[in-house]
């Protein structure tokens, strides 16, 4: 379209508010129809919303309770520690952020090592050892809550279940009949049931089926359901990303003389999993908010924590504002995370090849 | 990151070899060969080392030794040895266990509580609270997380007989009611022909509302919810017409509503209803000193010991109270407590009058004591001979 | 995994005799543990046994427990009443109660897609508009909704916002009439009457008729292919052969059932007759709506985009009317794009129809957790939600794979 020559474009009014208008809202006469009732929609809603939230909502149970929403029944005094992860994630995120460009510089992989080993070191600061330790007292995982364990629920289900997913994936397209049969039930049955029962089954199933010194607190049941469920998506990417590399890698790897394990991890995988980051990351982005769903197993996460503010007694009833609060919170995560995963996707240039 | 014949994984790999005729020097081929994507094969096999060392965190030894043990010596000697009592209650019921606002935990059943461990340790604050939700508390009894329960759970013979529990005492008599507006001047459950009923589901409320009005031939619309909370606010915003639940409960939302004045609660009572702590099966030690701390709150209350006048009456010429403080005989003792456990309860909590109109009196959430009166003022409750 | 029966060397072209040999040689000590073909069994082997012992140990754990495993409570009195949906009352075995869950499900689904496709149609549509004021909406509408989790726009909906509306005494009533409060939506209704035995011939003749014409002209199409007005060819027999009916027979065949605000003996007001939908059963119905539309929106969007603008172009340098062009050069095209994921919306729908549970209304889940926890079979009811849920999402599957197999032979 560039090359074009200049003397080639339309002669016609196109430059100006009006020309854009004439050309976007009123092109024909059914098309202004539609701009007028468009208008007259937007000025009702925007009206509606904009007398409820400036004037009629009672904003100050959200003002109050957001450390509430923030981090739920984690003991207030151990709070600094919430915060301690939050500036490690910070940290390491701005870093990654400031050395953005430097390709194949050493200071990536140690970025990357970091990476890996802030999340087992949050975990720690997080839950702590025991409850004599001076310094870290433990703060079980039960009374982890609102945002911070609806956070700790999505990436610990995303992280968990990839492996698991990997396996999954490479099972179902084994050439061997009793695994692939194996992995694909289970794969169609997760896949198949609504998370809810997935949930049910870890929060009261679960226990049934272990033994009777083995006990697993609540959360650690959901984080269960949550990575069994998230598992057989994650498979399902990666089969997706395993399809995507031509066979004549295979071949030409088995020609040289690799082994099929070799192949696989050498050759195939880091192809695959390549292709499959930007569906890993939509996967973990729909995770995040079915997290929501752990409230009917009765945990606290940023909606429980919602439900249980609206019982108090001084806001009771307060619906509209509560969740309307969650809602936009949820949004802006939710948001924020998938334009950051169009542009990774830019980033490694997936499906230009 | 290139791939180094030397790297432990490859080394690892190749002595899997199956095709071991595979020219030695294409390994070091393989240096110069293949980029491989160093980053993604450190991002996976850290989540795959990440995944094994959450698996191994899983919590669950320490305490499944823990219940070894407990098969050897007995939950008190458990509890003692751990500085600490655990009790199961709820958190969110006003009146009987709640969170105040301060982040503690309060109310009758919370009481009971701080008094057996004032029992065990002379120390009321030597307990550790479990927020349990209705399905979990059974279970959580069961499988030894907690010590004792007390979570306004009605005594049953099909939970008594087939959970493997043991309920030590009755601390509550309730009954379950219907909560309707003032203004529909509804008296009975005749009255409400045609009424929507708000209730929870999963609970023998939702079968006795049913027998309930059956049984009277009135016709009706269950609205089934799955937490009080939501039941509450169906009733609340006049999606239904009345509300059912433990009279207790009822009594504890309404004080949380806005306008408590304008809802009454029928008097009607469609089920019995006794509440109270519990522990697990078959360790009677134990179960015998939750039970002997709830009867000597009610027997101080009959013999008119409070926290108030305890010094005085440990004074007292009554054989009884004597025996109730441990003056004389070695009542503690038999327990396997110290023979003033009763001082340090009734210090730290008070009789079971105090405890009443603490929480549920006219300053609480105005419960009339009813069926909770001592059994010589015409209630039920009748502590066993302190002797 | 590619190269099959590679065991121990790699096979290429041009081996002289005496290297084959001395490879057979090798092959035949190849001991067992390196055999690929015993390998490959033996790892058959000891997955399924890993995943026997698996189970074996969680069932051995579960019996340890002393609970049983058996389906006879399902003959047994519920006891618990159920107001949603089919007629239940507590003396019905628990079987009942299953089906009535089940069936609300259905229901709630079924009209859920055909309300969601629509709604997505129109959204998608409406995203590519040419329209900038009308693209901007339809795009701030699918990306609010999409960013927000389901379970939340659920508790909006219900706690925030019906049940917000007016008590059942300050009811607002639409011209119909139609009866609004926060007891629900209660619409008037079409009701069978006696003489509805003598129409329903006409009804059954007209639509014989009108899939007998819709054959026919599209074999006429095909022959002289010449664009003819197909839809007012099958719309004419389907309204005039029963509007001819109704006015041959005696009596109204169907009477319209006006809802009536009537008081009970009890002092309550209760809206009788019409249709009502329960305030549970509006919410999530538009909850799932509102949310699944949002995302065929996007399936649609992309399906259009799919085809190729030189069609678009053709076909108007052909002379086809926009309306044309969309119904017959580029939506019959982009349906076999859009046709694979909508299918997985569908699904979608289904599968979250269960949170049903968090605002009160009694789907295939809701009833499912009264009968675990009134019976105390939990293994036993979780097993019938599976199978529920796994039939529900087979039938979809199985009945759009049909469709989808239609598109592609009409395309060739």
């Amino acid at each position: 379209m560039d090359l074009r020559p200049e003397v080639l474009k339309p002669p016609r009014v196109e430059v100006g508010l009006l020309g854009w208008l004439k050309k976007n809202l009123f092109s024909t006469w059914y098309n202004a129809l539609l701009t007028i009732f468009s208008l007259a929609f937007i000025y009702i809603v925007l009206r509606v919303i904009i007398t409820w939230v400036v004037h009629d909502a009672r904003w100050e149970v959200v003002v109050i309770n957001l450390k509430v929403f923030m981090i739920g029944r984690y003991p207030r005094e151990e709070a600094w520690r919430v915060l301690a992860g939050l500036g490690i994630v910070v940290f390491l995120a701005a870093l990654t952020w400031i050395f953005r460009g430097a390709k194949g510089s050493p200071v990536k992989r140690w970025l990357m090592i970091g990476w890996l080993l802030s999340f087992p070191l949050i975990g720690i600061l997080l839950r702590g050892f025991s409850r004599e330790n001076r310094f870290l007292p433990l703060v079980s995982e039960n009374v982890w809550s609102g945002l911070l364990l609806t956070l700790v629920l999505a990436i610990v289900g995303i992280i968990a279940s990839f492996p698991l997913g990997v396996l999954l994936a490479l099972g179902r397209r084994s050439k061997l009949p009793a695994i692939k049969v194996i992995c694909t039930a289970y794969i169609e049955t997760i896949r198949g049931v609504p998370l809810i029962s997935v949930l049910f089954m870890s929060q009261l199933m679960l226990p049934l089926f272990l033994p009777p010194g083995l006990r697993l607190g609540t959360v650690m049941r959901a984080l269960t359901g949550m990575t069994l469920f998230s598992a057989a998506y994650a498979a399902e990417n990666v089969r997706g990303g395993l399809a995507a590399v031509p066979i004549g890698q295979y071949e030409a790897a088995r020609a040289v003389g690799l082994n099929k394990v070799l192949v696989m991890a050498l050759i195939v995988l880091p192809q695959a999993l390549r292709t499959v980051i930007p569906a890993i990351v939509g996967q973990f982005i729909s995770l995040f908010k079915d997290t929501t769903l752990v409230v009917i197993v009765g945990l606290l996460d940023l909606l429980g924590i919602a439900k249980a503010v609206t019982g108090q007694r001084e806001f009771i009833g307060l619906h509209q504002e509560v969740y309307c609060f969650i809602a936009v919170l949820f949004f802006i995560c939710c948001y924020a995370m998938s334009y950051a995963s169009r542009r990774l996707e830019k980033v490694l240039g997936v499906g230009e090849r | 990151m290139k791939v180094k014949a030397s790297t432990p994984l490859v080394r690892f790999f190749l002595t899997l070899d199956v095709d071991y005729n595979m020219p030695y020097d294409l390994i070091t081929k393989l240096e110069g060969g293949i980029m491989m994507k160093g980053k993604l094969c450190v991002l996976f096999a850290g989540l795959l080392v990440l995944a094994l060392i959450l698996t191994a965190c899983a919590p669950g030894k320490k305490e499944a030794a823990e219940e070894e043990a407990v098969e050897a010596v007995g939950r008190l000697q458990l509890v003692k040895e751990r500085g600490m009592l655990i009790m199961g209650c709820n958190a969110e019921l006003p009146g009987f266990g709640y969170i105040n606002p301060a982040g503690d935990f309060e109310g009758f059943d919370i009481d009971f509580g701080k008094a057996i461990a004032a029992a065990v340790f002379g120390d009321a604050t030597k307990i550790e609270y479990r927020p349990l939700t209705a399905a979990e508390r059974l279970p959580a009894l069961q499988t030894g997380e907690v010590d004792v329960l007390n979570r306004n759970t009605t005594w049953t013979l099909t939970r008594d007989s087939a959970n493997e529990l043991d309920w030590a005492a009755v601390t509550f008599y309730d009954g379950q009611g219907m909560m309707v507006r003032k203004d529909s001047g509804w008296k009975s459950l005749e009255d409400m022909a045609g009424a929507t009923v708000s209730c929870t589901t999963g609970t023998t409320t939702e079968m006795n509302l049913a027998d309930a009005f059956r049984s009277r031939g009135v016709e009706y619309t269950p609205l089934l919810f799955e937490s009080t909370q939501d039941t509450n606010t169906a009733y609340e915003e006049g999606r239904a017409d009345g509300e059912t639940s433990d009279k207790s409960q009822l009594a504890a939302l309404r004080s949380a509503m806005a306008n408590p004045d304008e809802h009454v609660i029928l008097d009607v009572t469609m089920s019995k209803e006794p509440l109270g702590p519990l522990t697990a099966h078959g360790d009677n030690q134990w179960n015998d000193v939750v039970r002997w701390v709830v009867w000597g709150i009610i027997q101080a209350e009959e013999s008119g010991v409070s926290s108030k006048n305890v010094d005085e009456m440990l004074s007292s010429k009554d054989p009884t109270i004597q025996r109730l403080l441990g003056v004389s005989g070695e009542m503690g003792t038999s327990l396997g407590l110290s023979d003033d456990f009763m001082v340090n309860v009734l210090k730290a909590v008070g009789n079971y009058e105090e405890i009443y109109e603490r929480w549920l009196g006219p300053e609480g959430i105005n419960i009339p004591r009813g069926p909770n009166r001592l059994w010589n003022k015409g209630g039920l409750l009748y502590p066993m001979a302190f002797r | 995994m590619s190269g099959e029966g590679v065991s121990g060397c790699i096979p290429f072209k041009g081996v002289d005799m005496n290297q084959r040999a001395a490879m057979d040689e090798h092959r035949s000590v190849v001991p067992f543990w390196r055999n690929e073909r015993v390998l490959k069994v033996l790892a058959q082997i000891v997955f399924v046994i890993l995943v026997l012992a698996v189970g074996a140990w969680a069932l051995t754990n579960y019996l340890e427990r002393g609970l049983k495993f058996s389906y006879s409570f399902l003959d047994e009195e519920a006891s618990f009443d159920l107001a949603e949906g089919i007629e239940f009352s507590p003396t019905d075995p628990y079987a009942r109660a299953f089906l009535v869950g089940v069936l609300n499900t259905a229901r709630v689904a079924a009209i859920g897609i055909v309300l969601a496709t629509l709604v997505g149609l129109v959204t998608g549509i409406a995203r590519l508009s040419k329209n900038w004021l009308v693209s901007k909406i339809a795009g701030v509408y699918i990306e609010i909704i999409r960013n927000i989790p389901l379970l939340v726009q659920l508790f909006l909906l219900y706690f925030a916002v019906i049940m917000k509306l007016p008590q059942i005494k300050e009811a607002f009533v639409l011209p119909g009439p139609v009866y609004i409060s926060n007891r629900g939506i209660v619409l008037p209704w079409p009701r069978v009457a006696a003489s509805f035995g003598l129409w329903w011939p006409f009804l059954v003749v007209a639509l014989i008729g009108a899939v007998a014409l819709l054959i026919i002209r599209g074999r006429s199409l095909k022959h002289t292919g010449r664009p003819s007005f197909n839809l007012l060819w099958v719309v004419t027999p389907l309204v005039a052969v029963p509007v001819l009916g109704w006015l041959l027979i005696p009596g109204n065949p169907l009477l319209l059932d006006l809802p009536e605000m009537v008081t009970k003996s009890g002092g309550v007001l209760k809206v009788e007759g019409g249709t009502a939908l329960s305030s549970e059963f509006t919410a999530l119905l538009l909850g799932l709506v509102v949310y699944t539309g949002a995302y065929i929106a996007e399936v649609v969007r992309a399906g259009i985009l799919s085809v190729p603008r030189g069609q678009t172009e053709a076909a108007r340098a052909q002379g086809f009317t926009n309306r044309q062009i969309l119904s017959l050069i580029v939506l019959p095209q982009a349906l076999r794009v859009i046709i694979p994921p909508l299918i997985s919306q569908y699904l979608n729908l289904t599968k979250n129809s269960s949170l049903a549970i968090a605002i009160g209304f009694l789907d295939l889940y809701a009833v499912s957790q009264t009968m675990w926890n009134q019976s105390g079979r939990v293994v036993e009811v979780f097993f019938m939600i599976m199978a529920s849920y796994l039939t529900m999402s087979l039938t979809i599957s199985f009945v759009m794979n049909i469709v989808n197999r239609r598109m592609q032979i009409v395309e060739r």
